[in-house]
């Protein structure tokens, strides 16, 4: 029988999400192992590094990398996966962008070892340990990996073939992607580009998004607490932000479905760089301040800061998921 | 003292990703002392601070991407307290529908492809066999195939009510953000019952495989696996268990109640201890105080698990769960001493535990899919205010799961504390790990049949977060022993599969 192609499925600083959107290909899952030799990996690339690094380079076909590059650890599986992958795939917002993990980007590490080994309510921590990579205990030295000054994406660390975007990628999208591969491997038909976005569309979620457009014309921006939105109408032109505008299409709009704005999970559409600056570039063409005739340029700007003021967390509404891979890539220093 | 062996188990798997053990010998060739260590952190209380109150929901779903409902509860909770809105009932209703839908579904994974496999296929069985895929082989594909449409028609219940089937975005400040239509009230009325037949049926290969297996029922009351601590759950106002809402009781080692306190109390109850070797943090019972790695009533390590929320209640709040809760305390000898059963401290029952409670959460489910409410078109209560703290709580089936919020005047947070289901059992879990390997390696003698399955089913059986189906469908949990000597060289290596 001939050897089954490897597929491997790894997780750096991530939650889980991607692993259990691959489970939820419920039955599918049987021909996934059908197909393939499926290596799911924190069990397999964590506990046989050693055996992985004495696989012949590219042995493995595709590996699914999902999660960022928070710790050392993160960035050496990142290298060693890439050596032994013929097609490496960031998998997930995670590593695709740096997702929500990546808005640590905003806060240096001191700040953050602070707040969570001594700030904390909870916390006692009289002599002020903060978990170190090197610790000598009378039995001997304890080691774990350092953990980063900044969150990176995958790309940034190493040579990406192809994106899979998605907070996590919907299941039916990974079950596209995985059939496709399996029909190339069948027909020897030709790879995608490299670089491509895979399972997903390319426009944006308010294509595929079913509320009533008109319109848009934005006087003020609202919280999604402040007020009951119409079920039918576009929730841009209710004045909440939904980054459906600037979001790529593939997850069918479930957020809006439910009454709730899109936060930007699948990342910029096709062509576009930088999801927060198309997404700001989207809302001041939409801006509605009202008759300006005969106002000075002070007045004018007054009342574009008014709007602007009802929006008090420009990076985690515009860059929620998207910061490390952005423009900005975190704070300016 | 010094260590002449090390013996390293790097990394664990289904600890957070990544979990490692480190074991050192003394002279004699006994455990002299063991550390699990977890080398990972994200950091999220410090990057939550600046964002908007109400994105918390969504945000701290990617947490975890196994038990996103937990985060998802805990944290619209918190928020109906930083905004001083009382949600409507039917909303909190729904809001429960949904996570007695995230609980089977959760429960049923752990069993039948992580905890289970040890006990249904065997903790001696070769471990190539000794997964999901052997499960399968075991009890048969048909069966295997119910428990992939129960995990199914559970994740389609919370992707219809929540949005979304991994990380919900319904849940708000004041209730959720779409009601149930009588459509989709009927189909999970239906998958509720389906649930109830599922659990039952789970049950029964529970006792059909282990508990009248009597080298299964040793391992289950053996002393490798035990421990008396404090334990920690939620309980409704008849002190029965509850997932979604209640007070937090504490129980001591010998049942007598320690402390019933309100969630938003929690910081005056449990304190977190640091070390040097580990990112994880060791939260313990204030009041009692961390005395290390100890059992016993005057050390403030407590256990919150699906066990130790049954150890502190009174009962089940179901009909059927509470038979099974009863036939699981009258198995292990415990005793009624002033109405409640005595503690079990035998820690594999924790698997049974987690059946009961599947079964409860099935029951309840069907209770809130028939409650004429869950349709009321009455879900949200627009806040009216910012009161500026919040404090939520829920029970992740894991553990006590709270999150602590508080925000400046425009609802933009100022400060955030997490303590997560996992975490409370951080200590128990490194005190498992220690008593294991010192049962399994003594006077430098190495039981090497099955010393890496039982050093695993000794944090398993706390189903530690991230420990998702997806880690053994193919069945595989590699792991590496190196026994090394002084200088650090690898002297013997156990390998698996």
């Amino acid at each position: 029988m001939l050897e089954k192609p490897k597929l491997s499925l790894y997780w750096a600083a991530s939650c889980g999400g991607c692993e259990i959107a691959v489970t939820n290909l419920n039955e599918k899952i049987l021909d996934v192992d059908a197909n393939f030799d499926f290596m799911f990996c924190p069990c397999l690339l964590d506990t046989k590094y050693k055996d992985i690094e004495a696989m012949p380079d590219k042995s493995i076909l595709i590996t699914l990398f999902n999660g960022a590059i928070r710790t050392k650890e993160n960035e050496e599986i990142a290298h060693l996966l890439r050596k032994k992958s013929r097609i490496l795939i960031a998998f997930g917002s995670c590593s695709y962008e740096g997702c929500i993990p990546g808005l640590a980007n905003l806060h240096t590490k001191e700040d953050i070892l602070k707040t969570v080994y001594f700030d904390n309510p909870s916390i006692d921590n009289p002599s002020k340990i903060i978990p170190q990579p090197e610790t000598n205990m009378p039995e001997g030295v304890l080691h774990i990996p350092d953990f980063y000054e900044d969150v990176k994406t995958l790309a940034q660390v190493t040579d990406v073939d192809y994106f899979i975007p998605g907070c996590p990628p919907e299941p039916e999208q990974i079950w596209n992607v995985i059939s496709a591969v399996v029909e190339i491997l069948k027909t020897g038909a030709a790879l995608p580009s490299k670089g491509a976005v895979l399972g997903a569309g390319k426009s944006s979620v308010c294509d595929e998004c079913e509320r009533k457009k008109e319109d848009k014309k934005i006087k003020a921006f609202k919280r999604t607490y402040e007020f009951i939105p119409d079920k039918e109408q576009c929730l841009l032109e209710q004045g909440i932000i939904c980054m459906g505008i600037a979001t790529r299409d593939g997850c069918g709009a479930l957020c809006p479905k439910v009454n709730m704005p899109c936060t930007g999970c699948y990342g910029p559409p096709e062509g576009v760089f930088d999801q927060g600056a198309k997404m700001v570039a989207a809302l001041g063409s939409i801006i509605d301040i009202g008759e300006v005739k005969g106002l000075s340029e002070d007045e004018i700007n007054k009342r574009i800061d008014a709007i602007i003021d009802t929006i008090p967390d420009f990076a985690g509404t515009f860059y929620k998921y998207s910061l490390p891979g952005s423009i900005l890539k975190g704070r300016v220093r | 003292m010094s260590a002449n062996k090390r013996i390293t188990i790097d990394p664990i798997t289904r600890l957070e990703g990544h979990g490692k053990i480190e074991i050192f010998l003394n002279d004699e060739g006994d455990v002299a002392n063991t550390y699990f260590q977890v080398p990972e952190l994200r950091g999220f209380e410090q990057f939550c601070v600046g964002r908007l109150a109400e994105d918390m929901p969504v945000i701290t779903n990617r947490i975890c991407g196994v038990c996103p409902e937990a985060h998802h509860m805990a944290s619209v909770k918190a928020l109906d307290m930083l905004f001083a809105v009382e949600p409507p009932s039917a909303a909190k209703k729904i809001r429960e529908l949904l996570y007695m839908a995230f609980y089977v579904t959760d429960h049923t994974t752990h069993f039948y492809a992580l905890g289970g496999p040890d006990f249904i296929v065997g903790p001696d069985a070769p471990p190539s066999e000794r997964n999901i895929l052997g499960v399968i082989k075991k009890v048969g594909l048909d069966i295997g195939k119910q428990v992939i449409d129960c995990r199914a028609r559970n994740h389609y219940v919370i992707k219809m009510l929540g949005g979304r089937g991994i990380h919900p975005a319904a849940g708000q400040p004041g209730g959720w953000s779409k009601p149930v239509t009588e459509e989709e009230r009927k189909e999970i009325e239906q998958i509720a019952k389906d649930n109830i037949d599922f659990a039952l049926f789970s049950l029964k290969a529970f006792d059909d495989i282990v508990l009248k297996n009597s080298n299964y029922l040793d391992l289950v009351t053996s002393d490798i696996y035990l421990h008396k601590t404090y334990y920690m759950g939620t309980v409704d106002e008849k002190n029965r268990v509850n997932f979604y809402d209640g007070m937090i009781r504490v129980v001591d080692p010998e049942g007598k109640e320690f402390v019933k306190y309100h969630p938003s109390e929690y910081y005056q109850h449990i304190a977190e201890h640091v070390e040097s070797w580990t990112y994880l943090k060791y939260p313990y019972l204030k009041k009692v105080g961390w005395k290390g790695f100890v059992d016993g009533i005057d050390s403030g390590v407590y256990a919150a698990s699906p066990l130790s929320r049954l150890n502190v209640s009174d009962s089940m709040a179901t009909p059927l769960a509470q038979e099974h809760f009863e036939k699981m305390y009258e198995t292990f000898g415990s005793k009624k001493i002033n109405g409640r059963y005595q503690p079990i401290h035998h820690r594999l029952a924790t698997h049974w535990a987690r059946l009961i409670e599947l079964l409860y959460a099935a029951e309840h489910m069907l209770e809130l899919a028939t409650d004429p409410e869950i349709t009321s078109p009455e879900v949200r209560k627009i806040p009216e205010g910012i009161k500026g703290i919040g404090i939520g709580s829920v029970e992740a089936p894991r553990g006590t799961l709270t999150h602590h919020y508080e925000s400046d005047e425009r609802g933009v947070l100022t400060k955030v504390n997490m303590i997560v289901g996992t975490t409370n059992n951080y200590a128990p879990m490194t005190m498992s790990i220690k008593r294991a390997a010192e049962k399994l390696i003594q006077k430098g003698k190495i039981v090497e049949e099955g010393i890496l399955n039982r050093i695993e089913m000794a944090f398993r059986l706390y189903d530690p977060c991230l420990s998702c189906a997806t880690h053994s469908l193919p069945g595989k949990m590699p792991m590496i022993v190196n026994i090394r000597n002084q200088d650090g060289e690898v002297i013997r290596t156990f390998k698996r599969d």
